[in-house]
Formats: C-alpha cells, structure tokens, sequence
C-alpha cells in the first residue's frame, strides 16, 4: 500500500501548481482550468485520508466537491460568455469593472 | 508493484499539470488538464475509490473539459495573453515568490514528521465499493444529497438567464 503521506505530498504540489496559474495567467479560461486542479489535489487529498482513516465519509465528501464544481463551472463559463459578449476578452487584466 | 504505478501516473499528473500551467494556448491547456484529471482517476482507483474513479471520468473529464474545449474555441480566446500585456510587469515575480513562500509551507509541514499517521485501520474488502458509498450518501448524507439537487437546478437556472440575457443584449 502507498503511504499516505505520498498522495498528501503529490495534492500539495497540484494545489500549489494551481495557486501559480491563478497568480501568473492573465487569460480567464486558464486560470478557471487552474481552480479546478486545485478542487482536483483538495479531493485526491480527501480521499487519500479516507482510505487512511477507513471511513468511506471522504469519498461522499468527494461526490458533493465534484456535483458543486460541475455547478461552478457551468455558471463560471456562462459569465464569461456573457463577459466576452460585452467586452470582446477574456483577459482578466482588461476585464477589471463589475458594470457590463 | 502499486508503488510503481502511483509513481508513473503521479508523473503523469503532474506534468499535465505544468504542461496546462505553461502552454500559451488555452485548447492545449484544456487537453493537458484532461491528462492531469485522467491520472487523477487512476489514483482514485489505487486508492480503492472506484465509484470516484468513474465519477471523476464521466463529470471531469467527460463534462467539464469538454465544456470548457466548446467555451475557448467558441470565443476563440485560445491567445489572449498576447494582445494585451500592458499591466502589471511586477505581477508575475511577486505571483512566483508568493508560490515559493507556499512550497516552503508545503514542504515545512509535510516533513515536519510530527503528524505520525495513525494505525492505518484494517480495511474489508468492500471498502469503498460503490454499494458502501451509496449506503452511506443515502442514510447519513441523505439531506447534503438532496441538497445537491437544489444546488444543480439553480446553476441550470442562472445558465439559461445569463444566456437570455446575452441574447437580449446582441438583439439590442
């Protein structure tokens, strides 16, 4: 069996690789791609503790993070669309106003 | 013989992960992310998720990547980073000081070695089997589950008005 430890080791260098596209990307889509790699290390996270704990609770945990984040992205792309529609980028330099 | 393969697919996702990070074109990074979500699902099946491991299949990289695939190519901001570039020069080595100072962090907590794991519990052969997570989702997390219905239409309902809306605001 692989230690846990590993699985944590392998979600905090994800989550930080995420944290740095976030930072470091100007276009919109990418740094939405980089919010999902982090939910993606939370969850390996969770479940590497889930099977480290014997407790199949991590798992439902992981079943509710993934149903939210199909949610997040469906609302999250629409936005942008509708962000697109009125200011013709997607660069999150530009876009800096809440007023369409 | 499990190290070896959670090796190779930890590999594996983490360059997807980079790739995603330092390719310019958003398509390329949508593809490499599908990469890194694939070897995720590995890793679920190594760690005696299989329910997950078609979850994050089907919703992940089935769903998700696809819509995001249909969303850059529909706007056709594959290269925006490009164009403009005007802002911000300090942004970028500030972003990556502030990740190192996060990797020190990582690092520091992770071999601190003071959080000793526990006695791994024996586990039975039907941990994590998709008939114990669904006994699980369906009496103690019943009212979290139903609440994920709610949590899915409303994202259904705020789509199709923001949709009426851009539509409303092209016609105009």
């Amino acid at each position: 069996m692989v230690p846990t430890i590993y699985y944590v080791a392998l979600s905090a260098a994800l989550f930080i690789i995420g944290v740095i596209g976030v930072l470091t990307r100007r276009n919109a889509l990418v740094v939405f791609m980089s919010i999902e790699l982090m939910l993606n290390s939370a969850n390996l996270a969770l479940v590497a503790f889930a099977q480290a704990r014997g407790d199949v609770g991590g798992q439902v945990l992981v079943f509710f993070v993934i149903v939210v984040a199909a949610a997040e992205v469906a609302v999250g792309l629409a936005l942008l669309v509708a962000i697109f529609h009125t200011k013709h980028t997607a660069n999150i330099d530009v876009i800096s106003t809440l007023k369409g | 013989m499990e190290l070896v393969v959670f090796i190779i697919t930890a590999a594996v996702a983490l360059t997807g992960a980079l790739a995603m990070l330092l390719s310019k074109n958003a398509v390329h990074s949508a593809l490499f992310l599908l990469l890194n979500f694939a070897s995720i699902s590995v890793m679920y099946l190594l760690l005696r998720a299989p329910f997950l491991f078609v979850v994050q299949l089907i919703v992940y990289a089935g769903a998700i990547i696809v819509l995001f695939l249909f969303v850059v190519m529909l706007l056709g901001a594959e290269r925006v980073e490009d164009e403009h570039d005007q802002l911000g020069r300090w942004q970028q080595p500030l972003a990556l000081v502030l990740a190192a100072a996060l990797v020190v962090e990582a690092g520091y907590i992770l071999f601190r070695g003071g959080a000793t794991a526990a006695q791994t519990p024996v586990l039975d052969e039907l941990f994590g089997s998709p008939e114990q997570v669904a006994a699980a989702l369906f009496t103690t997390y019943l009212l979290p589950f139903e609440i994920t219905g709610a949590i899915l239409l409303a994202a259904v309902i705020g789509v199709v008005v923001l949709h009426l809306r851009v539509q409303a605001k092209v016609a105009a």
